[in-house]
Parts: structure tokens; C-alpha cells; sequence
């Protein structure tokens, strides 16, 4: 085999072997693509597909996993498109190439805005087909008969003459065939897999449940050293000056070395480098670093909201609505905190350098900007930087940073103690929740009014931090000065009003903040849908029906509220003390509608029973693993709702861990019952749109207790 | 110092100081990955290992106070742990599966101490156990399952 070695190599792996080696479409073509041009580039399935000679299909994912279930659902495309057994199928992530793997939504390759099924749909589908037509034509040769006589099922391939045989058997042979640019998919109704509930369980379901699963906190090799660093408390500061000098007295600790974000502590293991961290001595520099607190921001951006602010949308003469003579005025101020995304595993990864080439092991989400950032800190080639993505104990966004300010860190540490070293770097709990990357603290500005029982105006004015000012999605999300991100699903309601506006103003601040699931929905959901609930009821409106009357040209989003209205059996009596609210909203290009039912606790305390789930996020490639995305961004949802919030004193978070940066717990987990609607639209996002009309179904429901619908947020504030 | 420590039914000796967590000893030192560090402040459960059969957060405590033999995940045995680790993989439990060494080594210690739990049994033994991803009605779910199967079994 004269193969091309380098990017072959990798992909090779264990032993294992890639089909068809010298398929004429080369990396190079692929790279010369424009993705979203030109529609999708043709796939290359050996970037995506290894076939062993034990017959085990590995798909190559190029979607980080961590607990969304790509491994799962590319797997799934391609055992379908393949006819494999669902117990032959494996999956592992694909390695940072951009030209190779990137996100043909993003051009480069990340995972984020709930678009991995999205994406890889057809990709994944032909890069199956591709190598069903390959093992199908290297039977047919082996076997001297013609590829229409072969057919395959539950991963054997059968010819004339009781012939029989497994994919691995026939790998030598495809690999000596040059596949066609294109072949035929599946027709829909011969799926075995997709769509088919329960037909597969997730790939990665023993491994997490045996220990077996290693994340980015498991990555060392011999001689690893451990760092963790000492980061400023108040965002925005820097070192000053240090002394070390206890620090190293610790035993175990090899050596404390001043980087840009801060002073570095070198040891054996992660507990002297902990030990070590708490005996440096450091004077902080904070002539640069913020200085308020949350309250006093908040205040300063509700006073801003009183301004116009930059138009996002608008229709009709909005203050002259509001002003209508005889109509029912309704304001409320929104506040929305800081939240952390405290994924379970706390940041961290591995790097080696030896002066010439770096590999880094990690939760890398982001791996088209890691790669260059490491390259840049280390002042090598990025061809010479090999990321590999590993398993990450979940992200919720958190991981997909513009500035890449991890792999930095990771390559300022390794930097700092020399070239042919190895370095694993830990983030403790602490160093998460103080790390800022928050959501941003929003404000929104609602007015409304109600006329003869229908809502004639509508303002939303949303003030707040931008993470994309300064990065490199700025072109992508800031249009006209304002922010797309901040404004989704308010510049837009689905709801028909006549006079209309949203606008935003953007605020600045050295506290660093990022999406989190389901990014500018987090708030824009819950001001949308607890300000239209509150506007129903003044015009004497049902919530479901009310809506409904306002979506007649919103068939998707309409579609779910009336199906969960059903499932819930809306209208129906509530149990004594128990209250039931609703809301419906569009993410990420699925439509999802929730009902909560609450009650107040003995400690006063909101409690959520049970919530019900209409879903359409287009064909369901797992319907399992949807409704586990919808469970759990349900009990996301409620548990930051009722209890997060990252407040800050003087420039500082005034909470550190999981004992005041409250978490949700199985007490606290409602009830869920989610139902899918049945499509033959491609699939949509699932990872975030369960989470956005929880909130305000919950306020809703408060609501019809005789509560307000809480508008500062978390409803539970902690002592 | 030096340690001597029974872990998954081997003497193992360390060298380490006396404050260190037995998390850290079990990872950095043996190498035995599958026990996670969430918090360090015994607030999250990752880190959950039975030290004579019973749950204990290692990041919370000193390798010096260790008095009994260790089990961890790659080690957890017997009709209890098959039980609840068959039915975690039946429901498709985990989601980033990081939290779930530690959920699944406290679900073994319950049902080793009640075998047929209540969802309130379920809720008060498992309410350390912080999941980010929010698996908890799958976990809860899991446990009956596996306690149906274990007196099936019985
Ligand atoms: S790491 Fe021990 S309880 Fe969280
Ligand atoms: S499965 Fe992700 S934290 Fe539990």
C-alpha cells in the first residue's frame, strides 16, 4: 500500500484499518472547498468510517461528546445507510482538521448551537452509503458475481449460493476500488434505526457506567507534572508581584512560574499543586479589573434600558400605542444574573511540547481556534499543534471559547517550564465558578398594552454584555450594532402584534461572559413568554388559547402547544394547592412547548412537580436521546431558575462551590413527560431547546397561585 | 509518608503527605481514574468509593484517617453492583457520565442497605450526588429497576 501516511496515520489508530486508502478524493479537494458556498463538499467517507478486520465500524466524530449524544447519533446514520449491526458499531472523536471535519454551519470545526445531528445528517448518511457501496462491490468481486446479486443485513453481506460473509472480511479487497462520487441514500422507509425508538442504546452508556470513560482530568502520561493557577479574584486584574517561597516548601511541588493569567504552580500531583496554589503570596494589580457589583450593575442597566437603545425590529408607532387612550399599561424589569456553567467536570487538559511540536488531550470544543491559539503561545506551525478532542464531563457552552483562553493557558504553562515537558492543567470547582465566561447579566425593559381584550403594543428593551464584541464571531453575530445573540427571541416573538419593538444596548465590562445552553433564550424566553402570559390575563385570555390566537402564521410552534396542552390535559383541574403555567418557544429551529405544574414548598419555596414537553426538532434520529436531552435541560433549567445566580461584591463572586452556587438535585428534579412530534423535516438542535420555555412556565404557574411572575431572578435567593 | 492502603482487594503503599485525599491518592497514585473529582468539598458525590462497604466522599478525606478496604468503581462486585450497572446501561443513564461513578457507587450502597427502596429512599440517599446534566429520573429509574431484578434474582 503506498498510502499517504501523516493525517492516514492518525485516523488509522489501533491496529484498525480505513477503507480504501487511495480514494481519489483527496483532503486537498475537501480543503479547497468553500463549504457553505457551494453547498455541502463531497465526503470523503474515510475521514469518517474504519472498518476493522474484526467487522467493528468506528465512526470518526467530529462533534465533541459530552453528553449530548452525537457518538450515539452519527452512529446511528451511518449502521443505517451501512445495514450494520447496531452491537458492530463504535465511536470515537475525530481528531482536530479542520479541512477535514469542520462544522459546515460554522466553517471550522466546533460543536455548539445545538447543530451536530443538523449538520452531519446527509454527511454522515452518504459517508455510510459510500462504504456500503464498497463493501458491496469488493463482495460481488471476491465473489465473482454481480453487486445487484449482493445485499446486506444486520452487518452480513450475502450473495448467490448461500454466500455469506462480515464487513471485516472484505476491507483488502475495497480497499483497491475507487467509489463513485455519490450514491443513492436510504429511502426514509426502510430505516432500520433512525427514528425507531429504542432500536439502539447510546455507545457510550458502559464505559460511563464501568469508570472506563477517560476525560480530559485523565489525560497524563508518565512524568506528567500537575498545575493548577492562581487566577485574580477580581475580573480584569493581574499579577502584581508574588512570592513563592512557601509554595515551594510544599512537597511535591516542582517549581511556581509567573504566566499571563496568572502565577502557575508545578507538581507531582494535583494535591501539592492544590497545597502549593493556597501558600503563594500575591499582590494583585486591580487598576484595570471591575469594580462594581451586580447590583449596582444591574441598577445602572435598568436606567440604561430607559433609553432607546439600538433598534433590533420594529413595527407600527410604539409609544404612540402605548399611550392609547383607555388601554391597560403593563411594565416589568427583567433581571437576569450572571450565571456559571459548572459542567461536572471542572476545565483542564494535557499538553507536550518538545520545542518543535505540541499535542494537547482535552474537552477541546472549539478545536479550529485551539489548535492556531496553542501555536501562536508556543510560536510553532498550527500544522505542528495536534488536538485531541477526549470526552468532556459536559460544557453547556462553556468549553466553546473564542479566545481558546484554555488551550492559551494550557500552552502558556507549558511554555513557562520548558520545552520537552508534559503538563496536566486542573481547574478546581473555585476556579470554575470564579472564572467568569458567564451568561451576562441581562436586563430587559418590557411595556405593553391591552385594549378590549387584545395586546396592541409591545416593547422590549434589553441591556447587557456582548461576548462577541472583541472575538472572532463578531462579524457573524453583531449586525447593525446589535448583537444576534442578545436579541434571539425577542426581535422576533411568535406572536402577531401591531405595534412592536426590540432594542438593545450594549454594556462593557472585564468580567468575561459566553453563551450558556441556549444562549440569548435563556432570558429572552423567559421575558417573552412571562410578559405575554401576563398580558393574556389582563386581556382576560387563556394562556393556550390566547397564544394560539396570536400564532396563526407560527404552524410549528402552534403545533407543539396544542400538543402539550393535550398531553397535560390543559384545562383540566389542577390538585388542591398546585398551580399549572405554560410557555412555548422557538430555538435553534425546534419548536418545544412546556406545561409546569408547581406549588409552594413548607420552606416557601417554589416547587416543580412535573413538566410535560412538546417537541419538533424535525426527524428524531434518537427519540431516546431526545427525550434525554428534553429531561435534562428541563432540570437544568429549573435548578439555575429557581437558584443560580453568580452574584458579585465588589468585583468579586460572592459564591465559590457547589455549597452557595446552589445546584439541582434529585430532590428537586421534577416529574417529565415529553412527547415527540412526528416529522419528516431534517433534524434540528435538541441540546439546548428543552431548556429556554421551562423558566417561564414555572413563573407562569406561580402565577395562578396568586405569585408574581418572579422578574428578578434566581426566584430562590440564597440567604 | 508512607501509606499501606487496601484498595479493590490489594495492598497498595503510598507515598504521600498525610493530609492528602484519598481521591488524589486513588487517581494520581494508583492511577485509578474512574473515581472524578466535582468540588473537593464533599458537596458533589464524584468522588463517591465504598470504604468497608460504605459510600464515602474521597475528596474529603485525608489518606491518614482511611481505616477499612477501599472499593472503587473498577472494582464495585457483587449482585447489587451487576444489578445497578446492567440497569444503568438498560435506561441509558448516563449523558457526559462524569458524575456517574459516584452516582452508581452510592446506588450500590443503598441497595446493599435497602433493597427495595422508595422513590423517598432513592431521593435521600442520593441527594449528594449532584448530576449537572440532570439524569436524575433515569438514576431513579435505574435503582428500581435494578432492586426488581435483584429480588427476581434472589
Ligand atoms: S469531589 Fe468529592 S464530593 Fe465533590
Ligand atoms: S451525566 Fe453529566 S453530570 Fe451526570
Amino acid at each position: 500500500m503506498n498510502a499517504p501516511l501523516s493525517r492516514r496515520a492518525i485516523l488509522q489508530g489501533g491496529g484498525a484499518l480505513v477503507i480504501g486508502f487511495l480514494m481519489p478524493m483527496g483532503i486537498g479537494r475537501l480543503a479547497a472547498q468553500a463549504p457553505a458556498a457551494n453547498g455541502p463538499p463531497p465526503v470523503d467517507p474515510n475521514a469518517f468510517i474504519r472498518i476493522a478486520p474484526d467487522s467493528t465500524v468506528t465512526v470518526l466524530v467530529k462533534h465533541i461528546e459530552f453528553g449530548q449524544g452525537p457518538f450515539t447519533g452519527l452512529a446511528t446514520l451511518v449502521a443505517d445507510e451501512m445495514d450494520a449491526d447496531w452491537a458492530q458499531m463504535r465511536a470515537e472523536h475525530a481528531p482536530g482538521d479542520q479541512k477535514v471535519y469542520a462544522n459546515l454551519f460554522m466553517g471550522m470545526q466546533g460543536t455548539g448551537g445545538s447543530t451536530a445531528m443538523a449538520n452531519s445528517y446527509l454527511q454522515m448518511r452518504k459517508a455510510g452509503a459510500l462504504a456500503r457501496w464498497m463493501l458491496v462491490q469488493a463482495a460481488a468481486k471476491s465473489w465473482g458475481v454481480k453487486p445487484e446479486q449482493i445485499t446486506i443485513k444486520a452487518g452480513v453481506i450475502s450473495g448467490p449460493g448461500g454466500k455469506q460473509g462480515k464487513f471485516g472480511e472484505f476491507i483488502e479487497t475495497a480497499r483497491t476500488l475507487t467509489p463513485p462520487q455519490d450514491v443513492p441514500l436510504k429511502d426514509a422507509g426502510k430505516f432500520e434505526f433512525i427514528g425507531k425508538d429504542r432500536s439502539v442504546g447510546r455507545v457510550d452508556s458502559l464505559d460511563k457506567t464501568t469508570g472506563k470513560a477517560d476525560f480530559s482530568i485523565d489525560q497524563w502520561t508518565p512524568g506528567t507534572l500537575t498545575v493548577v493557577v492562581a487566577h485574580s479574584p477580581r475580573f480584569g486584574g493581574a499579577v502584581a508581584s508574588f512570592d513563592a517561597s512557601k509554595a515551594l516548601a510544599v512537597s511535591g511541588v516542582v517549581a511556581v512560574k509567573q504566566i499571563p493569567s496568572g502565577v502557575a504552580v508545578f507538581a507531582t500531583g494535583t494535591w501539592p499543586a492544590i497545597k502549593g496554589r493556597k501558600a503563594l503570596t500575591i499582590k494583585w494589580d486591580d487598576s484595570k479589573a471591575e469594580a462594581r457589583g451586580t447590583a449596582q450593575m444591574a441598577q445602572a442597566y435598568l436606567a440604561k434600558a430607559k433609553e432607546p437603545g439600538i433598534q433590533a425590529k420594529a413595527t407600527g408607532d410604539i409609544e404612540k400605542a402605548l399611550a392609547t387612550p383607555g388601554a391597560t399599561l403593563v411594565e416589568a424589569d427583567y433581571v437576569f444574573p450572571y450565571l456559571a456553567h459548572a459542567p461536572m467536570e471542572p476545565l483542564g487538559g494535557y499538553i507536550e511540547w518538545d520545542g518543535k511540536t505540541a499535542l494537547a488531550r482535552f474537552g477541546s470544543q472549539f478545536p479550529s481556534f485551539d489548535q492556531p491559539a496553542i501555536a501562536g503561545v508556543l510560536g510553532i506551525p498550527p500544522e505542528q499543534v495536534k488536538v485531541e478532542p477526549v470526552l468532556a464531563g459536559g460544557s453547556f457552552g462553556r468549553r466553546a471559547t473564542g479566545d481558546a483562553h484554555l488551550a492559551v493557558e494550557l500552552a502558556e504553562c507549558v511554555k513557562a517550564i520548558g520545552p520537552g515537558k508534559k503538563v496536566r492543567l486542573t481547574w478546581t470547582r473555585e476556579d470554575d465558578i470564579h472564572g467568569g465566561y458567564y451568561r451576562p447579566l441581562m436586563v430587559h425593559r418590557m411595556r405593553g398594552a391591552v385594549k378590549d381584550g387584545k395586546i396592541i403594543a409591545w416593547s422590549d428593551t434589553i441591556v447587557g454584555q456582548s461576548f462577541a464584541v472583541g472575538g472572532p464571531m463578531e462579524k457573524m453575530m453583531i449586525r447593525n450594532g446589535v448583537d444576534a445573540t442578545m436579541v434571539e427571541g425577542s426581535s422576533e416573538p411568535p406572536y402577531k402584534l401591531p405595534a412592536f419593538r426590540c432594542a438593545a444596548t450594549i454594556e462593557q465590562s472585564p468580567v468575561t461572559t459566553l453563551w450558556w445552553r441556549s444562549v440569548g433564550h435563556t432570558h429572552t424566553g423567559y421575558a417573552v413568554e412571562t410578559f405575554v402570559d401576563r398580558l393574556l390575563e389582563a386581556a382576560g385570555k387563556d394562556p393556550v388559547a390566547g397564544r394560539l390566537e396570536l400564532m396563526t402564521d407560527q404552524p410549528r410552534a402552534a403545533a407543539v402547544l396544542k400538543a402539550v396542552a393535550e398531553l397535560a390535559k390543559w384545562g383540566e383541574p389542577v390538585p388542591a394547592g398546585r398551580g399549572r403555567g405554560v410557555a412555548v418557544v422557538e430555538s435553534f429551529n425546534s419548536f418545544v412547548a412546556e406545561i409546569a405544574e408547581v406549588s409552594i414548598g413548607e420552606d416557601g419555596e417554589p416547587k416543580v412537580h412535573k413538566v410535560w414537553a412538546a417537541v419538533d426538532c424535525g426527524i428524531a434520529v434518537n427519540p431516546d436521546i431526545v427525550r434525554a436531552q428534553v429531561e435534562g435541560g428541563i432540570g437544568y433549567a429549573v435548578g439555575h431558575i429557581l437558584y443560580g445566580e453568580v452574584p458579585l461584591e465588589a468585583g468579586k463572586p460572592t459564591v465559590s462551590n457547589f455549597n452557595n452556587y446552589r445546584s439541582l438535585r434529585i430532590m428537586e428534579m421534577p416529574e417529565v413527560e415529553v412527547t415527540i412530534l412526528p416529522s419528516s423535516a431534517p433534524p434540528t438542535g435538541i441540546g439546548e431547546p428543552g431548556v429556554p420555555p421551562c423558566g417561564p412556565a414555572i413563573a407562569n404557574a406561580l402565577a395562578r397561585l396568586g405569585r408574581e411572575r418572579p422578574t428578578i431572578l434566581p426566584m430562590v435567593k440564597s440567604a | 509518608m508512607i501509606f499501606t492502603l487496601k484498595v479493590n482487594g490489594l495492598d497498595r503503599q503510598v507515598d504521600v503527605d498525610e493530609d492528602t485525599p484519598l481521591l488524589w491518592v486513588l487517581r494520581d497514585d494508583l492511577e485509578l481514574t474512574g473515581t472524578k473529582f466535582g468540588c473537593g468539598v464533599a458537596m458533589c458525590g464524584a468522588c463517591t468509593v465504598h470504604v468497608n462497604d460504605q459510600p464515602m466522599r474521597s475528596c474529603a478525606l485525608p489518606v491518614s484517617a482511611v481505616q477499612g478496604d477501599i472499593t472503587t468503581i473498577e472494582a464495585v462486585a457483587g449482585p447489587e453492583a451487576k444489578a445497578v450497572q446492567a440497569a444503568w446501561v438498560a435506561h441509558d443513564v448516563p449523558q457526559c457520565g462524569y458524575c456517574q461513578s459516584g452516582q452508581i457507587m452510592t446506588a450500590v450502597a443503598l441497595l446493599r442497605e435497602q433493597p427495595k427502596p422508595s422513590d423517598r429512599d432513592i431521593d435521600l440517599a442520593m441527594n449528594g450526588n449532584i448530576c449537572r446534566c440532570a439524569t436524575y429520573l433515569r438514576i431513579r429509574s435505574a435503582i428500581h429497576d435494578a432492586a426488581k431484578s435483584l429480588e427476581k434474582g434472589a
